[in-house]
């Protein structure tokens, strides 16, 4: 019994604060005009690095909105936020090594496997 | 009673600096990520495990695609729909991100309602998320059945690197089945909130618990990641 009131009480304190309809509203529109973008990145034939960076910014940003806002992580205790969004970092170090890996595949491939079909 | 003032007294005191709350939340007894629910903390570790899974995926993507010598195929033709007499790059992409995006638009709203105990609203929503994820779903299956019939195999595929075939059966189908999970996690709970188990303390069939309304929150949850996957693969696969 304690254990529930102590729950609803939680609950209630958390849960006191909770964002307008309106801010999911203006997000929803956001993540709709940056897709669109990421399309028209594609449909315009940018290429090379305005393309790549281009897709890396809206992806970014697409991202941030959809964790920070639609999953509440703005509202999170730090302790939560930094478990979870900083392990996904290590990813970088896997990127590096694979990057590194490709080329060298890429390179020997050239060098003694590519002949002239 | 004395033991949770002193727990309340240590949350209020770590409220003032960022990184004095960091400290004393992971050096404090009995458990670490205060005011947050062992479901919802759970969820986020599962989704964590699944942010490396996907990261591997598309990882062993870009390590195929840079060390190939064949040239990989173009995802803008590859992905192109044949529609008002001509072809349109990436449209069915396109309208599946929209259509992703939207649902997890209502399935925020979904989350907000629950808290206000607007049953009506909630099971609406949820539902109006699972139909556009099972849309998804659709046009996914559609994409798979045109490629399919044009000869993509995950070893060989007629316009350039057979690794291209193999990536994208397993990224998107990966992702398609998370979806497809998604939408059915989505009707269970739907059916809870509109049958009104969060009020009347319910005991769930398989835990022999009753749940609350966060349940919603941690359903959105694995809905907004499933959103979030998508925005990545969009972005590595089919716009790079």
């Amino acid at each position: 019994m304690a254990q529930a009131n102590d729950h609803s009480a939680r609950a209630a304190h958390d849960h006191g604060h909770q964002p307008p309809i309106r801010l999911y509203l203006v997000v929803w529109a956001w993540l709709f005009v940056l897709s669109t973008f990421s399309y028209l990145v594609d449909y315009l034939q940018f290429q090379g690095y305005l393309r790549w960076g281009l897709i890396l910014l809206f992806m970014l940003l697409k991202a941030g909105l959809i964790i920070a806002i639609f999953m509440h992580m703005a509202w999170e205790r730090l302790s939560l936020i930094y478990a979870i969004l900083l392990p996904p970092a290590v990813v970088f170090v896997f990127l590096g090594i694979m990057i590194f890996e490709s080329n060298y595949t890429l390179f020997t491939r050239l060098a003694f496997f590519a002949t002239a079909p | 009673m004395a033991r949770s003032d002193i727990a309340d007294a240590t949350v209020a005191d770590s409220r003032p600096t960022r990184w004095r709350s960091i400290v004393t939340d992971w050096a404090s007894d009995q458990r670490t990520f205060k005011q947050v629910s062992w479901g919802k903390a759970m969820m986020w570790i599962f989704l964590l495990s699944d942010t490396f899974i996907f990261s591997c995926f598309l990882l062993s993507y870009m390590t195929v695609r840079m060390s190939t010598t064949v040239p990989w195929p173009e995802p803008s033709q590859v992905f192109a729909l044949h529609l008002f007499g001509r072809n349109i790059p990436l449209i069915l992409i396109a309208i599946m991100t929209f259509v992703l995006i939207t649902s997890s638009g209502t399935m925020a709203m979904a989350v907000n309602f629950a808290y206000r105990r607007d049953r009506r609203k909630t099971a609406i929503l949820m539902l109006v998320t699972a139909l556009l994820g099972a849309a998804f779903v659709g046009m996914q299956a559609f994409e798979w059945t045109k490629l399919i019939e044009e000869g993509v195999r995950p070893w060989e595929n007629p316009w350039g690197a057979p690794q291209f075939g193999s990536t994208f059966f397993m990224i998107t189908g990966f992702h398609g089945t998370h979806v497809t999970f998604g939408v059915i996690f989505l009707l269970i709970v739907a059916r809870k909130v509109w049958r009104g188990d969060f009020d009347t303390g319910r005991r769930g069939y398989f835990t022999s618990r009753s749940g609350n309304y966060e349940t919603v929150e941690i359903t959105g949850l694995y809905w907004h990641f499933v959103d979030l996957v998508w925005v990545f693969i969009f972005a590595f696969f089919y716009l790079w």
